[in-house]
């Protein structure tokens, strides 16, 4: 996973609530057994139903921050949302809420989620679909920067601090949890069912389970 | 055996003059069950981290998998406990009667590929034909490997389906389903608790899917972020398991972490003797087990819902996503008064559903009716939906699809005779998978037609690009395809 580091870019307004996954992108493109090549369908219908969407227009081309309202990533738990906004080049989504699933895929891809109280994201929604709208997000310091002429506006904002730990020294769990194998093996062995019985990875044994009662 | 009854207050002992809490009495603090199954599988935790959560049982499915068999291999890693874990192939295979060439590429190479993985990890996985193919959230109940007090997860929100046998059980990304691939546990923050209390009767022809679809619209997509729900109340404890999973199934519809409903006579009755439940001589152990799951008197939740379904009539959602759904006959909201970003999500949901404000959606026409997936796929649906063909027809200018939830869903509605029930009323009866429900496989609605559909979600263009959908239960969508427009199936019953 990559280091988040401080960015500072234009951010794209999607002004809507209760966005969810199959909206950032629909089902028909997730036969892919990549990580790769989601972005380019980002928002698909959208970009499709919508000429003036964000997305669709030139000056959004280089943009790195999606701003939009609450319960962003609802619905399915495809972390192929995630690599889609990371593949189309966004670094931070900022939004009045996110959904469960989401969020977690979104701390595992190095996908920052800042949230902000509905009347800041209400107002920076309605300046950023005006104007061009630039924003400084600082991590370390949990702080978005909002220029406005020669004052800047600054939003601090909440942030796990185990994720905040992993995201700006680019760790994943998978070695955390690893590095408790002893524990682990202890817990599987104090708390081992006796009524446990596992399935079979023998093709025939899993015949001859067809025909359970219904 | 004795019981210890639990009280509001932790236990004492005296010690000399002074009274002590042991950690014993601490123990005895009454919880929840989320937090009894919570507490029973943290492996550890340091402070200020997320717990180290021991995961009993992982589903796998082709779409959310590939990439976390990639990641272990890239890093040379094992699979912990393939022991624990159980593949299908539900999402982007067909459901026409000769399933097995896959005419897409990419959702061939998906089949393809899982069931190469399976192979050479030692993965238990149920192909075609073994007579356990089926919607993940399907077949693992009715193997019995669904069981109270487990932990399980699957790459895939409707996770919470297992919930309805007092499992804990979550969707996860694919970044987590390699975690627990690696090590057999995920990092994760204890959730927070809410309980829904069901109080009253169901009316005939209102089911659990008009229930759960009426906590949805009351408390919203995002109403129970970051919480485990536990069904309980009247309604709930009188409910088949089948009846019970379709609630716990649409618990991630109102933003739920997960749902569950604590385990009773219903749910040992439903697992013994299923194959990979506990065998006869383990359980009555494994029951005492569970029955000590069960919330303790007087515990607490962060949250408390109490919805009456006495007067419930059908649900039908007319909008965009599950929480936009009222009962039928009653008008559809208006926009008008609402707050400026609320007024345009409104807005484009009625445009994109060519729905009126003000009107009820009763007597709608549509073309396609659904009666499947692994909210309403079960023997029971599909029951449900032939007791009110019977000796109809389907609509002319709509097309039905029956899908079974699984093979043995399937094998046991033809034993009942109910496939021949769907074929003389015009409806096709279809091979086993999530089919319709969202358009990763061949069967969709095309654009701008409209479904009335027994799934779990009616976002935009999830049955197809610019299919419109109305979420209904298996009733409502069987009386409905022969009316041809959106109509309650009280005239059958």
């Amino acid at each position: 996973m990559k280091k988040y580091e401080t960015l500072t870019s234009k951010v794209v307004p999607l002004p809507k609530n209760d966005v969810d996954t199959d909206q950032i992108i629909p089902a028909q493109y997730l036969t892919s057994t990549s990580r790769d090549g989601y972005g380019q369908n980002l928002f698909r219908r959208l970009r499709d139903t919508e000429p003036d969407f964000p997305l669709n227009q030139d000056r959004y081309k280089d943009a790195e921050i999606l701003l939009t309202g609450y319960n962003f990533g609802c619905g399915s738990s495809r972390e192929h949302a995630v690599w889609a906004i990371a593949g189309a080049n966004f670094k931070v989504v900022i939004a009045e809420s996110f959904a469960d699933i989401f969020s977690n895929n979104s701390a595992k891809n190095g996908l920052l989620l800042v949230s902000l109280p509905k009347a800041v994201i209400e107002r920076l929604l309605k300046r950023a679909e005006k104007d061009d709208l630039f924003v400084t997000v600082d991590l370390e310091n949990q702080v978005v920067l909002v220029k406005e002429g020669l004052t800047t506006e600054k939003h601090s904002f909440e942030y796990d601090p185990f994720r905040k730990h992993c995201l700006l020294n680019g760790l994943d769990d998978i070695n955390y949890i690893l590095s408790h194998q002893s524990e682990i093996d202890e817990f599987r062995t104090r708390n081992a069912k006796s009524w446990t019985v596992s399935p079979s990875n023998s093709n025939e044994e899993n015949l001859a389970l067809a025909g359970t009662k219904n | 055996m004795s019981q210890v009854k639990s009280t509001s207050k932790p236990k004492k002992h005296k010690t000399g003059e002074s009274e002590v809490q042991t950690p014993n009495a601490m123990a005895k603090q009454p919880r929840n069950i989320v937090q009894k199954i919570w507490d029973s599988h943290v492996v550890s935790q340091q402070e200020g981290h997320p717990a180290i959560f021991a995961i009993d049982l992982m589903l796998l499915h082709e779409v959310t998998s590939a990439q976390a068999f990639q990641t272990i291999e890239s890093r040379g890693l094992k699979i912990a406990n393939p022991e624990r874990l159980l593949a299908t192939i539900d999402h982007s295979i067909p459901t026409r009667q000769n399933r097995y060439e896959i005419y897409d590429e990419a959702a061939r190479s998906q089949v393809e590929t899982l069931r190469a993985n399976c192979k050479r990890h030692g993965v238990p996985f149920m192909d075609f034909d073994s007579g356990n193919q089926g919607i993940v959230h399907v077949i693992g109940p009715e193997l019995g490997v669904t069981q109270p007090g487990m932990t399980i997860v699957c790459g895939d929100s409707h996770t919470s389906t297992h919930g309805a046998f007092g499992a804990l059980a979550f969707g996860v990304g694919t970044s987590e389903v390699a975690h627990v691939m690696a090590t057999g546990c995920l990092l994760q923050e204890a959730p927070k608790s809410m309980k829904v209390e069901f109080k009253g009767k169901l009316k005939k022809g209102v089911y659990s899917k008009d229930a759960i679809l009426k906590l949805i619209s009351i408390i919203g997509v995002g109403g129970a972020n970051g919480h485990v729900i536990e069904y309980t109340g009247e309604a709930i404890s009188k409910m088949s398991m089948e009846e019970r999973m379709t609630i716990c199934n649409m618990s991630i519809e109102c933003g739920a972490r997960a749902g569950l409903i604590a385990p009773d006579r219903v749910t040992y009755d439903y697992l013994r003797g299923r194959r990979l439940a506990p065998p006869d001589s383990q359980f009555l152990k494994a029951v005492e087990y569970w029955n000590s799951l069960k919330t303790d008197k007087d515990a607490a939740y962060d949250k408390e819902v109490v919805i009456d379904l006495d007067q419930l009539d059908p649900m039908v959602t007319w909008g965009t996503n599950p929480s936009q759904g009222c009962e039928l006959g009653q008008p559809v909201p208006s926009p008008k008064s609402l707050p400026e970003l609320e007024r345009k999500d409104l807005e484009a949901a009625l445009a994109y559903t060519k729905v009126d404000a003000g009107k009820s959606i009763e007597g709608l026409p549509f073309q396609w009716a659904f009666v499947g997936s692994c909210t309403n796929g079960r023997i029971e649906d599909l029951r449900i939906a032939a007791s009110i063909l019977k000796g109809n027809k389907v609509a002319s200018g709509v097309t039905m699809y029956v899908v079974p939830g699984s093979e043995s869903v399937r094998e046991q509605a033809m034993k009942e005779g109910l496939d021949k029930v769907f074929e003389e009323a015009g409806a096709q009866f279809r091979m086993p998978g999530c089919s319709m429900c969202l358009s990763m496989n061949d069967d969709r609605v095309p654009p701008g037609e409209r479904c009335v559909s027994s799934s779990n979600r009616n976002f935009m263009g999830r049955q197809g690009p610019d299919s419109i959908t109305h979420l209904a239960s298996p009733a409502t969508v069987a009386a409905s395809a022969i009316a041809g427009r959106i109509s309650s199936a009280a005239k059958y019953l």
